[in-house]
Order: C-alpha cells, then sequence, then structure tokens
C-alpha cells in the first residue's frame, strides 16, 4: 500500500508511560496472543520504530555495492577464469519470519554469479553457513536461492550445506593469541576468493562471525559458544561490548592471515514483519491506534486460533513471509563493511529508553531462529527470552541486577524429533538434575557433542548438533545470572518448572509473584517486540 | 407460409402485402443508391486486415468479457493442455509502466499461455500484435481475435506505418503489447530470425522490451497440426531492456535476440551455464543449424530440456587429461575492466529518460 503514510514518514520509536486511559498492550503468546492491562503510571512501553523506507531500486544499489566496495577492490577485478570461487551464505535463520520471494541472498548471488559468469568461473561452489545449525531442506534453499541458482548449482553437487563434521572437509588454520582455535570449511578455506553473503536482521549478526562461526566447527565454535563468555557478552547484540564477538574477530584475525581472501556483502532490513496491510498487519500497529477494522480482525484471528488445534496454528503460522524491504547493501572489506552494517541496524532498532526497570516484560512470538519450519520448545523458548530478548539493549540490561523477568508463552512440552533430538534429551535427562550452566557445561557438554549418533543425525538427518542445545542454554546464562527471578505466564506447568522458572495463570499473578522479589509497586517495562527494537538503555 | 396457408385453407394475401415484395419495392433513401453507368465508383472500405478498428474491444465491457474468457476457459485449457513452468516473473518485480512483451513463436497456444502467464499489472492492460493476414482476415474472426486474445492487427507481408503507428500510440496511453517478433510460427521447431518491430516500438516509445522464451508449445500444436497434443511447457521471463544511447533498433532487436536465445539456453540447460555462455557470446542461436532439413530436425533433440546440462556420472570418472585441456580452453584474460565498462553504460542507461517519440 504504497499511500500508506507510515511507509513515507516513519515514526522513531519511543517510549510510552502507562496512565489509565492506556488500552490493553498486545502480548506475543507462542501462536497466539493476548491483550494486558498493565498497571498505571508505574508502567512503561517500549514500542519499536516504524519501519524505514526499503531502497528504491534494490537492484542497482547491490550493482553499486558490487562495484564501489568499502576498503576493497570491485568484484569483477577479483574474478579470473581459473580461480576458485566459494559463495557462503547465511542459513535459513535470517530472517525471521522467512522473507517474501525474492530472497535478498537471491538477488545478491544472482549478481555476484553474472560477474563469475562474465569472468568465465566454471569452479564455483555454494555453500550454506550453517555451522552446528539443521541442515536446508531442497525447498529451504530454493527460498534463499531462488530456482534458478539451486538448479544451476544443486545437481552438480555444487550446492550443499555446510558440514562441520566431514572429517576431510574442515581445516584449522591456526590459534589466536587467546589461545582459540580457528577451524573452517575446507572449500571455503583454499579458494581463491570467498564471497560471504550476509543478512542482519539485529545487530548480533555479521562481520567475522559469519566466517568464524557459520563456516566453523565444534573444535573453533567452542571457544565463544561457553558460560563464561555469554557471561561476559553485555550484550552480544552489542559487538563492542560482546565478548562473543570479540573472540570471534581474534578469529577472524587468524582466518585473514592464513585463510582465503574474503569480499563481504551485508545487508539490513526494514521492520516491515507482518505488511501494513493482509491479516497480521496489525501487530504492527500501536494499540490505541487500531481501527474498527483492525479489531475486528485481531478479534476474528484470535477467535479463530483458540478453536485450531497447535499443529493448525503453526502451520499458519510458519507459512507466514514477512514483506521485508532491504534498508542497505553494503560489501567489501569485513571490518569496514559490518561498522556501516551496524550504524544501518541501529537505525531501525535501537529506541533511548531512560533508566531501568525492576520488571521487564515481554510475549514471545511462535518463532526463534532454531525453530524454522518447526517447533518452538521449553528451551528455544528459554534461549528466546534470556538470550535474545533480554540481549536486546545497548549500554545497560532494561531491567535491574536482581530485577524480575515475565515472557508470555505457552511453552508446550513439545520437540520436532528430527529437527531437535539431542534437545529432548537434554531436556528431560540433564534439567532434571541441574539448570546450572556451568555444571552443565562441564558434566555433559563433551558427551553430547561427540556422541555418534547426534553427529550422524546432523551430518545425514536434519538435525540440530548434539551441541546445540547446550548453546540454547548458554545463551541465556548472563540473564540467569542477573535476574531475581523469571516467571513464564500461560505456559505448561511441568515445562516451566524444568526450566527451573516459575509458572502463572496471568499477568496479574505474575506480577504478585514478582513484588515478592522486587517490593510491592515495582516498575514495569513492556518491550513491545516483534517488530524489532533495541533499547539504548542510559 | 403460403403451403401452410393453403393447408389451413386461409385466403391467399395480394402479393403488394408480402413483406419480401415490400422491401423490394423500397427506394433510396430507404435503400442504398445504384452507382451510375459510366461513373467508377468508390473503392469500398475495408472493415478486415489492417484497417480492422478494435478500439470497441478496448472498451470496458468488452475487456470484462475478455478477462472472464481468459481467467475462466482459457486458463483451463492452458493448464490442462501446456502445464506451464512459468520462470524468471521476479525479473520483473520493481519494474513499472507499460511493456513490450517479445517471445520467440511456435504454436497457436503461445499467446493463451502468455495471457495467463504474463504477471499483474500487465496481464489485463495487455494488447496482442496478430498478423493482419491471418487473425483479420474476416470480419468473425476479427472480432473474435480482438475480444479473446485482445489482439491488434499488425501487417507482416508489407511495409506499412498503419499498424506500427497504432502500436505506438496504445503503448503510449499505457497499455502493454504481446508481440512474436519472428513473424509466424516456427516452420520446422527451430525460431526464426527476429523482425525489428519491438525494437522500433521501444525506441520510438521509450517502453521496456521483455524478453519471453516459450519452449514445448510446438510439441502441443505446431504448425500444421490440426488437433493440440498436450504436453508440458515452459515459459521463462528476462529482465526488461531498453535500447542504450549508441544502439539503434536494428542493434537493439538483434540484442533483445540474443536475450531470447539466453533464456533458451538457461531453460535447456542451467542458469548460470547459460549465464557463462551469453557473456562469452556463445549462447545457441535460435535459428537453429544451417544445414539440410533432417539435419536441423535431429539438432532438435538437443534442446530438450537438460540436455545440455552436465550430469555426474556413476561411477564418477575422472579424466584429468580432458579436464586440463578444458581448462587450456582459449579463454580471454579476464580483469574486469570490461564488465565494468558495460555496467557504466548500463547505470547510464537507467538515468537516461526515454526517448521521445519521433512522430
Amino acid at each position: 500500500m504504497a499511500s500508506d503514510p507510515r511507509r513515507k514518514a516513519p515514526r522513531p520509536g519511543f517510549v510510552l508511560e502507562v496512565d489509565r486511559s492506556t488500552p490493553p498492550i498486545l502480548f506475543h503468546h507462542g501462536d497466539n496472543f493476548r491483550l494486558e492491562k498493565l498497571p498505571a503510571d508505574r508502567s512503561r512501553v517500549i514500542y519499536p520504530a516504524e519501519p524505514l523506507p526499503g531502497l528504491t531500486d534494490p537492484e542497482e544499489s547491490i550493482y553499486q555495492a558490487l562495484l564501489n566496495p568499502i576498503d576493497d577492490d570491485p568484484l569483477p577485478s577479483l574474478m579470473r577464469p581459473d580461480m576458485k570461487l566459494t559463495i557462503a551464505f547465511d542459513d535459513l535463520r535470517l530472517p525471521l519470519p522467512k522473507m517474501r520471494r525474492p530472497d535478498i541472498r537471491q538477488r545478491i548471488i544472482e549478481q555476484v554469479l553474472d560477474i563469475a559468469a562474465a569472468a568465465g568461473v566454471d569452479d564455483v561452489h555454494l555453500i550454506a553457513a550453517l555451522a552446528l545449525h539443521r541442515r536446508m531442506t531442497e525447498a529451504e534453499l530454493r527460498h534463499c536461492l531462488g530456482d534458478r541458482i539451486y538448479d544451476s548449482f544443486a545437481p552438480q553437487g555444487a550446492l550443499y550445506n555446510h558440514d562441520a563434521e566431514d572429517p576431510d572437509g574442515m581445516v584449522e588454520l591456526g590459534t589466536t593469541r587467546h589461545d582459540e582455535l580457528v577451524t573452517m570449511n575446507k572449500r571455503a578455506a583454499e579458494s581463491d576468493l570467498l564471497i560471504y553473503v550476509n543478512l542482519n536482521i539485529v545487530s548480533m549478526d555479521g562481520g567475522w562471525k559469519s566466517t568464524a562461526t557459520g563456516l566453523s566447527g565444534y573444535s573453533g565454535i567452542k571457544h565463544h559458544h561457553n558460560v563464561a563468555t555469554m557471561r561476559e557478552s553485555k550484550s552480544f547484540m552489542d559487538r563492542h561490548s560482546s565478548e562473543l564477538h570479540h573472540s570471534n574477530w581474534r578469529q577472524g584475525e587468524i582466518i585473514k592471515k592464513h585463510g582465503p581472501r574474503i569480499f563481504q556483502i551485508e545487508t539490513t532490513i526494514n521492520n516491515n514483519t507482518f505488511g501494513y496491510d493482509g491479516p497480521l498487519s496489525v501487530l504492527q500497529k500501536r494499540e490505541w491506534e487500531w481501527t474498527a477494522k483492525d479489531r475486528a480482525t485481531f478479534m476474528g484471528m484470535k477467535k479463530g486460533l483458540d478453536l485450531m488445534p497447535s499443529g493448525a496454528r503453526r502451520k499458519i503460522f510458519n507459512n507466514w513471509e514477512a514483506p521485508y524491504e532491504l534498508t542497505s547493501v553494503q560489501a567489501g572489506d569485513v571490518d569496514a563493511v559490518h561498522e556501516v552494517t551496524l550504524e544501518n541496524c541501529f537505525k531501525q532498532h535501537l529506541v533511548p529508553v531512560q533508566g531501568q526497570t525492576d520488571v521487564l516484560t515481554f510475549g514471545l512470538p511462535y518463532i526463534c531462529p532454531y525453530n524454522v519450519n518447526s517447533v518452538m520448545n521449553p528451551l528455544l523458548v528459554m534461549s528466546l527470552g534470556l538470550g535474545y530478548f533480554f540481549n536486546l539493549y545497548r549500554g545497560k540490561p532494561l531491567v535491574r541486577e536482581g530485577g524480575v523477568l515475565i515472557m508470555s508463552h505457552p511453552t508446550p512440552w513439545e520437540f520436532h524429533p528430527v529437527h531437535h533430538p539431542s534437545y529432548i534429551d537434554f531436556f528431560e535427562e540433564l534439567l532434571a538434575e541441574t539448570t546450572d550452566p556451568l555444571e552443565l557445561e562441564s558434566k555433559y557438554e563433551k558427551q553430547f557433542a561427540e556422541d555418534e549418533w547426534y553427529v550422524h543425525l546432523y551430518r545425514k538427518g536434519y538435525a540440530y548438533h548434539g551441541v546445540h542445545p547446550f548453546y540454547m542454554w548458554y545463551w541465556g546464562a548472563h540473564a540467569l545470572q542477573w535476574l531475581g527471578r523469571v516467571i513464564i505466564v500461560g505456559g505448561d506447568q511441568r515445562a516451566v518448572r524444568r526450566l527451573g522458572f516459575q509458572p502463572a495463570s496471568t499477568m496479574q499473578d505474575a506480577l504478585e509473584m514478582a513484588s515478592d522479589v522486587v517490593g510491592p509497586s515495582p516498575s514495569i517495562t513492556h518491550l513491545h517486540n516483534p517488530p524489532i527494537l533495541m533499547a539504548d538503555v542510559t | 407460409m403460403s403451403r401452410l396457408a393453403k393447408q389451413l385453407g386461409l385466403p391467399r394475401l395480394p402479393s403488394a402485402l408480402s413483406p419480401i415484395r415490400r422491401f423490394r419495392a423500397l427506394d433510396f433513401p430507404m435503400r442504398s443508391p445504384s452507382t451510375p453507368r459510366g461513373v467508377a465508383p468508390l473503392p469500398a472500405k475495408l472493415r478486415t486486415g489492417v484497417d480492422y478498428d478494435t478500439e470497441w474491444a478496448r472498451r470496458k465491457p468488452a475487456r470484462m468479457v475478455g478477462a472472464a474468457i481468459i481467467e475462466g476457459p482459457m486458463r483451463l485449457a492452458v493448464s490442462s493442455l501446456a502445464a506451464p513452468d512459468r520462470r524468471g516473473e521476479d525479473r520483473l518485480l520493481g519494474f513499472d509502466g507499460p511493456a513490450i512483451f517479445a517471445a520467440n513463436h511456435h504454436s497457436h497456444l503461445d499467446p493463451p499461455l502468455l495471457l495467463t502467464s504474463i504477471p499483474e499489472p500487465w496481464r489485463h492492460k495487455l494488447v496482442v500484435g496478430a498478423a493482419a493476414d491471418y487473425f483479420f482476415g474476416t470480419r468473425i474472426t476479427a472480432t473474435l481475435s480482438s475480444l479473446v486474445i485482445g489482439a491488434i492487427p499488425i501487417e507482416r507481408s508489407k511495409v506499412g506505418r498503419r499498424s506500427a503507428n497504432v502500436a505506438a500510440e496504445l503503448i503510449e496511453e499505457g497499455w502493454s503489447l504481446l508481440i512474436f517478433p519472428e513473424g509466424g510460427r516456427s516452420p520446422d521447431g527451430w525460431g526464426q530470425p527476429f523482425r525489428g518491430g519491438a525494437a522500433y516500438l521501444a525506441a520510438r516509445t521509450g517502453a521496456a522490451v521483455v524478453p519471453i522464451h516459450l519452449e514445448g508449445t510446438g510439441r502441443i500444436l505446431r504448425k500444421g497440426r490440426p488437433l493440440p497434443r498436450p504436453s508440458t511447457t515452459s515459459v521463462t521471463f528476462g529482465r526488461p531492456l531498453r535500447p542504450t544511447d549508441d544502439e539503434n533498433a536494428n542493434r537493439f532487436g538483434a540484442r533483445i535476440e540474443r536475450e531470447v536465445a539466453a533464456l533458451a539456453d538457461e531453460a535447456s540447460s542451467d542458469w548460470y551455464r547459460a549465464r557463462l555462455r551469453a557473456h562469452a557470446g556463445t549462447s545457441p542461436g535460435l535459428t537453429g543449424p544451417e544445414t539440410g532439413r533432417w539435419r536441423r530436425a535431429w539438432a532438435l533433440g538437443d534442446r530438450a530440456r537438460g540436455a545440455r546440462t552436465r550430469r555426474r556420472s556413476w561411477p564418477d570418472l575422472c579424466f584429468p587429461e580432458i579436464a586440463a585441456a578444458e581448462a587450456q580452453d582459449a579463454q580471454p584474460r579476464w580483469d574486469g575492466s570490461a564488465f565494468i565498462r558495460r555496467v557504466g553504460a548500463r547505470s547510464a542507461l537507467r538515468c537516461s529518460p526515454p526517448r521521445a517519440s519521433p512522430r
């Protein structure tokens, strides 16, 4: 809807002080929604910025980025016919939800390949840089890259998923000054040119993390995906204050020294997650601006979702394709490119917020990076809430140390047996014993990481690596250490207790329970996310 | 009537009351005048061929009827007969304004296939350039062609300005045009050289040309076959093209033909191999080898889908000496400068305003 005023003059994110006239606030609740009335005069709601305008001519912008890279030579001049060219790209966890076709990766890689074709490059491989994530299916690869690229390369075996457990497919490039081993996909490491095509949905993505993590294996990733690093990453959405990123950057130095020449292409997208029109557009509006049509749509949608079985709800939401638009594309040297990317990312996401809060609330949506076309299991609820959402800050956490986090999610005791086999064992066996990340790391991580069955399922099936549930747990380690209590509203009580959190039936109950920790009449802040926002807390 | 009247015993009407006799009895101005002897009659106003006025078919009621036919029985027939695999529609994303869709031509099925394949917003504001001597030969065929496929007559047997003027005016009014630059259906399965109509209209109106390659329609209803035989087809859309500043209509026409040939290569092999050949100028032509008829027919087999796709053999035999020979194949050294020059031209093109109509 080109005439939508929000498209022409998007409003920045802002903080709403809740008073008695404030309508109930939307909480995502997995594949459903809740409307909650927050206490007046001590609550505030942080709203994301409206979608920034997309680039008017994405194709031309991509072209110009390739021809005028930052601190690097134009891409055509890097090509020669007898070269070994590898193009790696972010896997299906980005963006969330998946975007409408054509995906940005398709648009970029087609142009890169056209330049390679003009140079007569025959030896081209495309690798989905999925680190220890599950392999992408043919349909998912086709969605990301388009049929033209898939049909050109997949039948010849030149388009495939990275395999971090292939004994002949990985190489060691060296060790950082902090004694961190750097491993890389062999084909990528031995290429004359490695082009990495990234898609930044949040500021955590991109930079050296793309290659140092995306094309690496367990022996390299374990140096930054661990409890100590995560606890020191404050936050991992702020690259300059993130130990996770510092470690990746140190590994990047080794890649730069001993690895292939890298040409990094990074992109940012806007916040247009639910569109300007259509059934989900109401989720992108501020509650007091809902029209009669929006309210009718919401009530109808909610009633329908209440009546549906969970499988049908999941199917409907998994089919949603976001109409994201490209807001920037930059190419060239990894460090220089990433700084520009971060600027563009923050332009969309950052919302200034004054001071911390006693109680932080948010509603968790149906999707996180690790359940695309899959099930949002309890471990992923923990990872999304305490990992991603809690860390959506710059400066200091939104909630004070010892504060309470209240999340809204059904948290079903349900797992995808093909995608998350090791999660099931982690949740049912290990968490029954302890929820302490350090203890889990020291006692069980190696065993799960090297389990032959999990390795087999990762390599030949569509399973996340055996160690991946540990990383989900570590992802929330900083929040677990910081918070006084975590409460989940409307969740499966057994599953919530297994996570070590407290279940609550209603938001009122949760606020009552929170007052045990933070005292009566605490200050409350609600993160109205998604669309994504990042609090710049001062 | 008179026999019936006799059987019924009715009285016979006076001959002066017979309707036919009464009509015949009418005189000018109730009837048309006769031409006096010795006077050359005015040439009869032609209402068929290139002079057929199709303006009525673009009015709203006729368009609604046409759209109903396209979206109803035509779409059903096309999907059951041709099972089209449509590709490359994403190349039209972000493109706006009227376009000249230029496709290769094998069959009478091509216009219906394209009318149900060309995406919105162009599909329902589209006219089809159709042979004036064939589709507009009689009033009946002309009316049906205009109504059902939105045809406009294009003169293909002689040089004339009228059809070009009509097409250009329609494009300037915001209509898109579907045209088959080969001028007729393929006689033997191979394409025919492209004529310059599409390029000329693009240069004259500033509209972009969207190259389209059709594959498989010849198997269903080739020239000379009376009844269709169901098969599969593919429709591949290319990126919109505009003439560059240093490109006349002839050169632009040749480029359109090359782009359609590259799309044909893409449809029969894969996109990247096709791009490699397109950049190297070695895309297989549409018109086939200049050989005898049987060899041309024989060579058609190579164009089957997947015929040029390099497949991995099993067991995976490796012949290093062949690979080395292939690697040493005469390839010009590449430093990227030629590409940058070309891209520079392309960027300039994007900024250049559409050319003014030379009317």
